[in-house]
């Protein structure tokens, strides 16, 4: 080392990394590779910089000095003084017949109100493995429960359905496994059937054991009706559209002539052809009395329309799958049912996710065109009562806007639960 | 649509002698309720106020019949009914009474089955174009975007009237009074035409009410009125002197501030007759003695129903004009109480 040319300076540790230079770090990077990286996107930036801030200065002042506390029209006007603002008051004044109709008793506004908070317990467990699996037990409960508070009545009606649902289940788990399959649906829809029988003369004897007021179906409104629609239709027509996919791909002619039948037929109609037919036609295939609850005829119809497309979602699902699957059930020795429900289903269902989401969130904002057989749903109460009460009329943006809001929130949170369900059960690399 | 309502209403006509009309009146009394049919939804005429309660014009029709009837005006179950769907709601018994703004035309009286029972607004059909237009007469309307509410008798008097006068126009079809006026407004026609009535309340609204003139051509008859099912005769009755009870109380000066005092008979033998304490007029009715004296206690007379819903003090602002008693120069006019 000493005869080693005498070096006047010698670094003994490296040279801090610099920065990079301005153009190719950070903010500046970014904004050179996505919005300038030519003079075609530069060009489009500025347009769209352009138009947004547009949008923005000139609405922003419209929201901001929105008016809150009038009670018509017209004295917002007053208080506005030409000035621009929105005219919230229509929001305060009618939030609650926007949420709940114009004809739910008012005091008894908790009622929806828990079912709604309970439905959020409900569903989590469904949504959501990790949670303790014992909450599955109030999921089950749930849909009765529900009924009980939004239509009221005596406790007894729900509980006698719910009693015959389960001595149906138990008969059909007995027989299925002492003769198998069919005798053992037989065996429950007889059961459901009979207790449902002896059940009503309970109900009747008792109207007043435990009571909630009773609230008539068409008294029923607002963003309540649409999430009301939106979840029943959709949980019922799962299953019926599980059945209808699983008859379609079915070796017995007739089944399978019925399903395709019904699925083809359902989905060459428009829905608010059906929804016309469940509101007039129907009324003259009753006598006069017996008219079966709007609502009712409404849930069967939009429940057998998503189902018919579910229907073809799932069978895309079933089709996906690996003919080896099927000859692997097979060769197990599983009977049908039991391949379908352990073997087949599982996997199709998975691959089907996406498509059900989509159909359920369609589904979901297609029950605000129940508004053009005057039930007053969310868009209803807004196109009707709202916008043509003597106070109120000539507004429009305000209540519209806010239904969007409502409905983007609820729709927007079913796509994301979606994209997380994907992404919990994606079995292709662990 | 209209063929749905045809089948419909032939087959219901098919039941009604068996089994709707076996007596409107007492399937009404055994409910408790009457049906009404009513709009979703026009202003003065028929809307729910912020506590979900009916009110209007065409609604206090319902409070009266049903106070007559059952002798509670509110024993009333509103159904709402659109245009599309009001026909066959009253053909198919879902409702007993609709008072919705519903024009007595020949067809929907004989060919639907149904029996308008009286006028209880004598309307027609109207145009509104904006001021700056400087169009004083709907014949210079040539060549002009209309827009124009669908499934009503506007949409063909419209038609009938531009080729009476040889001119051509544009149609722009919308659903709901609101959106139209919404349409209006942001000038995506020129004219917005439909009952003169509906014209004058929307304006009342409009940002700039000046801005708009309502033209004072008239091309329709539009005779609005309750009306009820073919084939029970007992019933039209009812609701057809109701409405009369109304409109002769106020020719004799009968309000619901004097009406108690009144009932406890006057020198008027009519008005005696029309309160009960002199005649059996409501037993000829099927029903007692008092009940056009509740009708009339249930909401005033033609009148003070007319004043407080959609009058020149509320914000509706409608001149009596046609529908001023025939005495000072209108239409209403109700055959004698004897």
């Amino acid at each position: 080392m000493s005869d080693t040319p005498n070096i006047g300076f010698v670094r003994h540790e490296p040279i801090p990394p610099s920065a990079p230079p301005i153009q190719q770090a950070g903010m500046v990077k970014w904004m050179r590779e996505n919005l300038f990286s030519n003079w075609i996107n530069s060009i489009l930036t500025i347009l769209s910089i352009y138009f947004v801030a547009k949008i923005i200065l000139a609405s922003t002042p419209w929201m901001w000095n929105g008016v809150w506390t009038t009670s018509s029209l017209r004295e917002c006007r007053e208080v506005l003084q030409g000035t621009i603002g929105a005219c919230w008051s229509v929001l305060a004044e009618r939030w609650n017949q926007m949420l709940f109709g114009f004809k739910y008793p008012a005091e008894a506004y908790w009622r929806p109100t828990l079912a709604f908070v309970l439905l959020l317990v409900c569903i989590a467990p469904i949504l959501f493995q990790k949670l303790p699996r014992n909450m599955l037990i109030f999921s089950a409960i749930y849909p009765f429960l529900a009924f009980w508070l939004i239509w009221g009545g005596t406790v007894l009606t729900p509980v006698v359905v719910a009693l015959s649902l389960i001595a149906g289940y138990l008969a059909f788990v007995k027989m299925e496994r002492l003769t198998g399959f069919a005798t053992g649906l037989l065996s429950g829809v007889v059961a459901v059937a009979l207790v449902l029988y002896l059940g009503s003369f309970v109900t009747a004897a008792l109207p007043e054991f435990i009571a909630l007021e009773p609230v008539a179906s068409r008294d029923m409104g607002g963003f309540m009706l649409n999430l009301i629609l939106g979840t029943v239709c959709v949980s019922l027509s799962i299953p019926l559209g599980i059945v209808l996919a699983l008859g379609r791909q079915s070796n017995m002619p007739i089944i399978k002539g019925i399903c395709v039948v019904f699925i083809e037929f359902i989905r060459g109609v428009p829905l608010i052809t059906l929804l016309f037919v469940a509101n007039v036609v129907l009324s003259y295939f009753f006598p006069p009395g017996t008219n079966l609850d709007l609502i009712l005829r409404v849930i069967i119809m939009i429940t057998l329309f998503s189902a018919a497309y579910i229907a073809e979602v799932i069978r895309g699902g079933l089709a996906a799958l690996p003919r080896g699957q099927y000859e692997a059930a097979d060769s197990l020795g599983l009977d049908y049912p039991q391949a379908m429900r352990l073997i087949i289903l599982p996997q199709a269902l998975k691959i089907s996710i996406p498509g059900i989401v989509n159909v359920a969130v369609g589904l979901f904002k297609d029950t605000t065109l129940v508004s053009v057989i005057s039930m007053f749903d969310l868009v209803g109460m807004i196109r009707g009562p709202i916008s043509s009460s003597t106070a109120w009329t000539g507004i429009y943006w305000e209540l519209y806007l806010f239904a969007i809001l409502l409905f983007f929130v609820v729709c927007y949170g079913i796509s994301q639960y979606s994209q997380w369900l994907e992404r919990q059960l994606r079995t292709d690399h662990h | 649509m209209k063929k749905t309502v045809f089948l419909g209403a032939l087959t219901v006509a098919g039941l009604a002698a068996g089994l709707v009309s076996a007596g409107t009146l007492d399937d009404v009394k055994a409910r408790g309720k009457l049906n009404c049919g009513v709009t979703t939804g026009v202003p003065g005429f028929a809307e729910p106020d912020a506590n979900g309660v009916w009110q209007g014009f065409d609604v206090a029709v319902c409070r009266a019949v049903a106070a007559a009837v059952l002798g509670d005006n509110m024993a009333v179950e509103f159904v709402p009914t659109t245009g599309k769907t009001r026909f066959t709601a009253l053909a198919s018994g879902e409702i007993d009474l609709l008072a919705r703004n519903t024009t007595w035309t020949m067809s929907r009286d004989v060919d639907l089955k149904f029996e308008f029972v009286g006028v209880n607004y004598y309307d027609g059909q109207g145009f509104m174009v904006p001021a700056s237009l400087g169009v004083s007469s709907a014949a210079e309307l040539d060549g002009a975007t209309v827009c124009i509410q669908t499934g009503t008798t506007t949409e063909l008097n419209l038609a009938d009237f531009f080729r009476a006068n040889g001119i051509s126009y544009e149609p722009v079809p919308i659903e709901t009074g609101s959106e139209a006026a919404q349409l209006f407004l942001a000038g995506s026609c020129d004219v917005y035409t439909t009952d003169r009535s509906a014209l004058a309340a929307q304006r009342a609204n409009f940002p700039n009410p000046d801005d708009y003139v309502v033209l004072p051509d008239v091309v329709s008859k539009e005779p609005l009125g309750p009306l009820v099912r073919h084939g029970d005769n007992d019933w039209g009755d009812i609701a057809r002197w109701t409405l009369n009870a109304l409109i002769t109380a106020e020719e004799l000066g009968v309000t619901s501030d004097n009406i108690a005092e009144m009932s406890a008979g006057t020198n008027n033998p009519e008005i005696n007759r029309l309160l009960g304490s002199e005649g059996t007029l409501g037993e000829m009715l099927g029903l007692d003695a008092e009940w056009a004296k509740r009708a009339i206690m249930s909401g005033g007379n033609y009148g003070e129903v007319f004043e407080s819903n959609i009058g020149a003090a509320t914000n509706i602002g409608l001149a009596r004009g046609l529908n001023a008693q025939w005495k000072d120069g209108g239409l209403i006019y109700s055959p004698p109480f004897r």
